[in-house]
């Protein structure tokens, strides 16, 4: 086809303003970033402590960012309903760890505690896959063929569902987490302000990360949802349960979330009934923020995003002298997603999701 | 065909029978635990017989009886059987319920398995009348199965009756107000309705007047009629309906009261909001879920220009700020969309999304409370005509024309959109991006078009919002507003115009007149939308295209009707359901 010069110039505008875009978002990480640093108003302890609970958020992003990353890996679908996933089984730990509360095993030393939390983190990985499965069996399995528009907005119907279900079964209040008593004390470290908790939340993180890694890569049911991932049809006629592939990954995706529920509400000490839908949102960027269907990708994403998120309002913003510049963390971290679905859609470690067009 | 004297009934599959009843026991369980059970409760369906909680009891009962019975040949007893049997197996769970909130205090978990869903459900008694659910839905079972095979000719004007009678009670609180205003109908009005439900002599006189009206007039639509007509005459009864319908459009906010008035001023907001979306998802397939964004544009731009308070930058009156909140929004979609249109349609969604939390707490943040007033906003905003308050445009009423009017220029710009060269581009691109792109049209270009219109419409509307309430807050900018208009769409049918005015009528009108069912709103729409895609995609009143797409028979039958377009491109084709 001809192209006029109307189109020839509105081309140009459009690659202007991308580049200006670009430059724009640049100038503002580089200026801020060095006026802060020069500004020398933050120490050592401020800086470690925004990287220490960078580093726990990071980690739980990236739990819930492989539920994500596998769904969509083998349906292509966002699985819009996984931050309520993630919300129920904070709820579901909640109510263990009041009935723990009550016997009295959080706050006698770290034997007992830890005997709780990890009971709560089965508890609620149980009940979110269950919850994941149900959703699948009755919003998604129906529309698996269907253009992908249908079942994202069955997934958005889904996701309000369970989160006006759990307002309805739960009240709109805030549930405020008992507390576990070691998990709140620092680490005797020098020079550094790291609590229990976020040594609990990152060594559990990045041991279920390593078993669901050894899971995909060295199990015979790994290997059948890596297969069904590269291609469906092909993978039915090797003989490949497709079904049940697509089911295990659900429920493995609800597991990772169920325990990041637990994870996250020991982190923040509270749980309501919409308390999943903005780490979801931020989870799904560091899904793509790593490469689409990429399980090592989903939890570099999710610590990347954790980082930025955490230093990134300090470091970035308040060299510019923006008032307040915690209020605009989200900002930063949905700033980050349209940049990251803008300039690089393939993500940091690249997409593995087959199919016409990345 | 179900009469029993004609076929010899079928045998009951009792396995079955069992089955959707669990399945409506645990949907019966639901529905108390989550509340609606005692929510529902203080309104009365007929005053002091039964409540609207129990109807949702009532409810759950007759769905599994008709799940049950429906395309089977029972007999009379059988199915009366079977529907007794299922509504005591669904009634099984209430039951159990009431005995287990008292020997357990299921309180600390959820927070409605109460002393008061407990008496809901035993009609006061408590745990000594934990047999009355199973009791009362088998019977409710029963009487469908009697019901659905009973003779046509009782069978039609009965079930008429019942449903009368739910519409009269659920509506009472909104028929009752203007029937007393009247001098002429006050006594009528104080027959029927009680504060708070029908009487009971209200009840019986809907039941008898509907079935002696069904009796008396045989059942003949109004639609067969006019397809009886002569053609010459049946094209004169078109503009009497359009003229009628004009009539009762333009009449609606005075008959009714304030509240009322309130409630169609908002339900017109969203039709407008509804039709401007309607261009970027139902026509170009771009499923955009930051609409709030553009609306906040269009909200805070009136609100500085006009505003007579704090915030106010330049004392406009309110039409001379409109225009400029309409091209403010535009190019505000111009530069959000710019950057986004080249990806693909979910992971549009998503990044849409982020735009409209971002610009939520933008509004909301330190860093432009300088400019927009975060958290204590914008007040003193004027209304657009400016009227001593006994005025025929006083107060919402005003709104709503102006929402009327400015609905209709939207459908107009629309409708002869849709027929336009660009038009048929954005229906190329939602059905294949790529076929589009090898036919010569410029994706980004034309999406860009959609998505400017989309969010010029959006700041309509707020402007129009900022009217209505004389304020704005960084508070009134949420999520829902951008979920409202996109699930209104879509229950109402994709690029449909009657679609969207279905769908803001059923999503935003009705959880705004019960105020009960606003608690459950958003549980609604969840549901809504699942059950769209799965078994109507289509929307409720699909557009033209798609309608006359659907008589196109299908040559793949094994599809559930929805292609399969591989590049992740909105798509929404046709269903063979419906």
């Amino acid at each position: 086809m001809r192209t006029s010069a109307v189109d020839r110039i509105t081309e140009f505008a459009i690659a202007a303003f991308l580049w200006s875009f670009r430059i724009a978002v640049v100038l503002v990480v580089v200026v801020g970033s060095y006026l802060t640093l020069s500004s020398g108003k933050y120490s050592w302890e401020t800086w470690s402590s925004l990287i220490v609970s960078g580093l726990s958020t990071g980690s739980i992003y990236a739990l819930i960012a492989l539920g994500y990353t596998m769904v969509y890996g083998i349906l292509r679908m966002i699985n819009f309903a996984h931050g309520e996933i993630f919300m129920g089984g904070a709820f579901a730990g909640y109510f263990v760890a009041t009935l723990f509360a009550s016997a009295g095993f959080l706050d006698q030393g770290p034997l007992p505690a830890l005997f709780a939390v990890a009971v709560m983190i089965l508890v609620a990985a149980a009940f979110s896959t269950g919850l994941a499965l149900l959703v699948e069996r009755i919003a998604y399995r129906p529309l698996r063929n269907a253009p992908r528009l249908v079942p994202l907005i069955s997934a958005i119907g889904a996701s309000f569902f369970l989160q006006y279900t759990f307002r309805g079964f739960f009240g709109s209040g805030i549930y405020v987490y008992p507390d576990v008593s070691v998990l709140g004390q620092q680490v005797p470290i020098e020079f550094l302000r790291l609590r229990w908790v976020d040594v609990l939340v990152v060594v559990s993180a990045v041991a279920m990360m390593t078993g669901l890694y050894l899971f995909v890569m060295r199990t015979r049911m790994g290997t059948a949802i890596r297969a069904v991932s590269e291609d469906k049809s092909t993978a039915e006629l090797m003989g490949i349960d497709v079904n049940r592939a697509i089911v295990t990954t659900f429920a493995v995706g609800a597991a990772m979330a169920g325990a990041a529920g637990v994870l996250y509400a020991l982190l923040f000490r509270q749980v309501f009934f919409f308390s999943g839908f903005i780490p979801g949102i931020k989870a799904f960027t560091a899904a793509v923020l790593g490469g689409i269907g990429n399980v090592p990708g989903a939890m570099l994403g999710g610590l990347f995003l954790g980082q930025v998120e955490s230093v990134g309002p300090t470091l970035f913003l308040d060299g510019l002298n923006v008032p307040s510049p915690n209020q605009l963390k989200d900002v930063i971290a949905f700033t980050l997603l349209v940049l990251v679905l803008v300039f690089r859609p393939s993500g940091i470690l690249g997409e593995r999701v087959t199919g016409q067009r990345a | 065909m179900m009469d029993a004297a004609v076929a010899p009934g079928a045998a009951v599959d009792w396995r079955r029978v069992f089955r959707i009843g669990l399945l409506g026991g645990v949907v019966a369980l639901y529905v108390s635990l989550v509340g609606m059970v005692e929510v529902f409760n203080p309104r009365a369906l007929v005053t002091g017989v039964i409540t609207l909680g129990q109807t949702s009891m009532v409810l759950v009962g007759v769905g599994a009886a008709y799940l049950i019975i429906r395309g089977q040949s029972f007999d009379r007893t059988r199915a009366a059987a079977a529907g007794a049997v299922a509504g005591a197996v669904v009634g099984v769970f209430p039951a159990a319920l009431v005995v287990v909130s008292e020997l357990v205090n299921l309180r600390a978990m959820f927070l409605r398995a109460s002393p008061g869903t407990s008496d809901v459900l035993t009609f006061g008694l408590g745990v000594v009348g934990a047999w009355v659910p199973i009791v009362a839905l088998a019977a409710v079972g029963g009487a469908t199965g009697l019901l659905m095979t009973a003779r046509a000719d009782i069978r039609r004007p009965a079930s008429a009756a019942l449903m009368a009678l739910l519409l009269t009670g659920l509506f009472a609180g909104l028929l009752r107000p203007p029937l007393l205003a009247s001098s002429v109908t006050a006594a009528l009005g104080r027959f029927l309705f009680a504060s708070d439900g029908l009487t009971v002599a209200g009840a019986i006189f809907t039941l008898i007047a509907v079935v002696a009206g069904r009796v008396a007039v045989r059942r003949v639509s109004l639609r067969s009629r006019v397809a009886a007509l002569p053609p010459e005459r049946r094209r004169a009864v078109r503009p009497v309906g359009l003229i009628a319908l004009i009539l009762l459009v333009l009449w609606l906010p005075h008959g009714i009261g304030p509240f009322f008035a309130q409630v169609v001023a908002v339900v017109a907001l969203y039709v407008l909001m509804g039709l401007g979306l309607n261009i970027t998802l139902g026509l170009a397939g771009l499923l955009d879920l930051g609409f709030v964004a553009f609306f906040a544009v269009g909200a805070y731009t009136v609100g500085l220009l006009t505003s007579t308070a704090e915030y106010g930058i330049a004392l406009w009156p309110f039409w001379a700020a409109v225009p400029f909140a309409v091209l403010l929004a535009m190019a505000f979609g111009a530069f959000f969309g710019l950057p986004i249109l080249g990806i693909r349609g979910d992971y549009l969604a998503i990044a849409t999304l982020g735009f409209g939390e971002i610009i939520r707490i933008l509004a909301g943040s330190d860093l432009l409370k300088g400019l927009l007033g975060g958290p204590r906003g914008i007040i003193n905003i004027p209304k657009p005509i400016e009227v001593s308050p006994d005025h025929i445009l006083a107060g919402p009423v005003q709104i709503y024309y102006i929402a009327l009017v400015a609905a209709v220029a939207v459908a107009f710009v629309a409708i002869r959109l849709r027929a336009s060269r660009l038009g048929r581009a954005w229906i190329a691109i939602r059905e294949d991006e790529d076929v589009a792109e090898a036919l010569g049209i410029n994706l980004v270009q034309t999406k860009l078009l959609a998505y400017m219109l989309g969010a010029a419409f959006a700041g309509l509307g707020g402007a129009v919002f900022a009217g209505l309430l004389g304020s704005m807050f960084a508070s009134s900018i949420t999520l829902f507003v951008s979920i409202n208009v996109a699930a209104l769409i879509i229950v109402g049918g994709m690029g449909s115009i009657p679609g969207v005015v279905v769908g803001a009528i059923f999503l935003i009108g009705v959880p705004e007149l019960f105020r009960e069912f606003s608690d459950y709103r958003f549980l609604f729409y969840g549901i809504a939308l699942i059950a769209m895609m799965r078994f109507r995609p289509e929307g409720l009143l699909p557009s033209g295209i798609v309608q006359r797409e659907l008589h196109v028979p299908e040559p793949d039958a094994d599809s559930d009707g929805l292609g399969d377009d591989g590049d992740g491109t909105a798509r929404l084709s046709p269903g063979t359901a419906g």
